[in-house]
């Protein structure tokens, strides 16, 4: 009895699918817009995820010290700052490997080079460059730095600047707006993907709506209420495995397209490549938002029909 | 068989479709309900397929009151009464075929009982070359007869028709009056709303004439006048 209701549901879903073509194209051309919105929302996490980390990974400090200061004394200091917890990463440029950074990036500017050779001396100090963990934990490493801890073995100040001091409002500028954007994003995206959901929904509620009178005259000949749901949940299922397909395989041209853009202006990171090397995880998410949107909406919006 | 006992059904905007009406249909009657527009006949006949629940009183079909039903007990209720309508309410993208059969699936009959009723029941109605076609390809009296195979497919103990001739020229009426004729003939009790003083004549059956909410009379004989 089961199976041969079953087998009643599903084919009565297909044929409904199949026959009423305008209501069919119009459910899955507005799923297919939802699906599409779910899809590029996740992509836009992505990228705005991407962003903050190339932003972040931008964001360092340097540690200038006086050309006098040795070398021990600048590894010292290189040793204890690596073993704050703040600190990520610590790299040393040596005097003579700051000026060959600095020839190589005025190799083309005579006038400096020649002012460069009239010293006779290597006028740069050597450099700490110091990435901290996150951006907010700079100015505690700052402070670190002004304190007592760096002077040299001798009781005497080696650092020449920090350019933390310097930089301070740019990178607590751009902390905020990480912080903000993080958030915006997030409401950004929840809000579309609600307004989309509604729309759908509301689609998939007109087609019942067209199907009222129907739907009381399988009432009046005694069909179960179960029965009658069956196949428009079928319907609304199928209006979703179809919308789903169509909107991954749309996502390859798109993404293709906007791969290159992405590639350019977040260092490597290739959205076509993301959603190829991401196929699974966002084809279930994809299908599944499909899926529950046609099975729930259809459901709901038959309810009121079904009471007769 | 039928029993309504002192029903009354009052709408929330506080119009009376129907006032204290009491009347008894026994198995194997033609019944013609008669009045003009307004006088209750559809509103009796929903009160019946508890479409509607009465305001006050009850109805009973064979001393179960409709209304006490819970719903799996008024789809398996509904599948004892078929079902003829002025506006024919085929379901739009199902063909003949499967308009009846979808009767018959509902009340959880066999594939291979609706592969061997569906076009018995066609010929009954003499409709079997439009078997696959859609009620749109379907002239009036064509769908009303679709309408009335889909009625009777599973067998009925009553067939309800409400004004099933309102859409249909004179020679289609006469076609369905027969057929509904030849069904009560076969056992089968039937409940016709008309306001066709013809359909009356050429009966020759009980009628019952309404008039704003009440019963007026009840003829055993026939006679359309109000």
């Amino acid at each position: 009895m089961f199976w041969m209701k079953l087998k009643r549901v599903l084919r009565t879903g297909f044929f409904n699918f199949w026959r009423d073509t305008t209501v069919t194209l119009a459910s899955v051309l507005i799923m297919m817009v939802t699906l599409l919105v779910i899809g590029l929302i996740s992509f836009s996490g992505v990228i705005l995820d991407a962003t903050l980390t190339e932003l972040k990974n931008k964001i360092d400090i340097n540690v200038t010290f006086i050309t006098s200061a040795k070398e021990e004394d600048i590894l010292n200091i290189k040793h204890t700052t690596e073993s704050l917890p703040e600190v990520l990463l610590v790299t040393y440029v040596s005097r003579e490997e700051a000026l060959t950074l600095f020839k190589e990036r005025h190799a083309n500017d005579q006038a400096i080079l020649s002012a460069l050779d009239e010293l006779g001396e290597n006028p740069l100090g050597g450099v700490l460059n110091i990435r901290a963990r996150d951006p907010s934990q700079y100015g505690s490493v700052a402070e670190f730095l002004e304190s007592d801890n760096a002077l040299s073995s001798a009781g005497f100040p080696i650092i020449d600047r920090v350019n933390y001091f310097q930089n301070k409002i740019a990178i607590d500028r751009l902390t905020k707006v990480i912080a903000s954007a993080d958030w915006l994003g997030f409401v950004a995206m929840f809000f579309l993907a609600v307004v989309s959901v509604l729309i759908a929904f509301n689609t998939i509620r007109l087609t019942i709506y067209l199907a009222r009178d129907e739907i009381s005259v399988m009432r009046l000949v005694g069909a179960s209420a179960t029965y009658i749901r069956g196949p428009f949940m079928v319907v609304g299922i199928i209006y979703g495995i179809v919308a789903g397909i169509l909107t991954l395989l749309l996502l390859l041209p798109i993404t293709y397209w906007l791969g290159g853009t992405t590639e350019d202006f977040f260092v490597g990171f290739n959205l076509f490549s993301y959603y190829l090397r991401h196929f699974l995880e966002i084809a279930f998410v994809i299908m599944a938002s499909g899926v529950l949107i046609g099975a729930l909406s259809s459901a709901l919006a038959i309810r009121k029909y079904l009471k007769v | 068989m039928i029993v309504f006992d002192r029903v009354s059904k009052i709408y929330p905007d506080s119009s009376v479709a129907l006032e204290d009406v009491t009347l008894s249909i026994e198995p194997k009657e033609f019944v013609s309900l008669v009045g003009p527009s307004g006088a209750g006949k559809t509103t009796l006949l929903k009160l019946f397929l508890g479409e509607e629940q009465p305001t006050e009183g009850a109805v009973y079909y064979e001393s179960t009151n409709i209304h006490k039903l819970n719903r799996k007990e008024t789809d398996v209720f509904r599948r004892k009464v078929g079902m003829v309508f002025q506006d024919f309410r085929l379901l739009p993208n199902k063909t003949v075929y499967e308009n009846i059969a979808f009767t018959m699936e509902a009340a959880g009959r066999t594939d291979e009982e609706i592969e061997s009723d569906v076009p018995h029941v066609l010929e009954l109605v003499d409709l079997t070359p439009k078997v696959w076609n859609f009620p749109r390809e379907l002239s009036g009296g064509e769908k009303q007869r679709v309408a009335i195979a889909r009625a009777l497919v599973n067998e009925p103990d009553v067939i309800i028709a409400d004004e099933p001739t309102g859409n249909l020229d004179p020679a289609n009426t006469y076609d369905i009056v027969q057929i509904l004729k030849r069904i009560n003939d076969l056992g089968t009790t039937v409940l016709l709303a008309t306001h066709n003083k013809g359909i009356i004549d050429l009966l020759k059956r009980r009628v019952i004439a309404m008039e704003r909410g009440k019963v007026v009379r009840d003829d055993r004989s026939g006679k359309y006048f109000v």
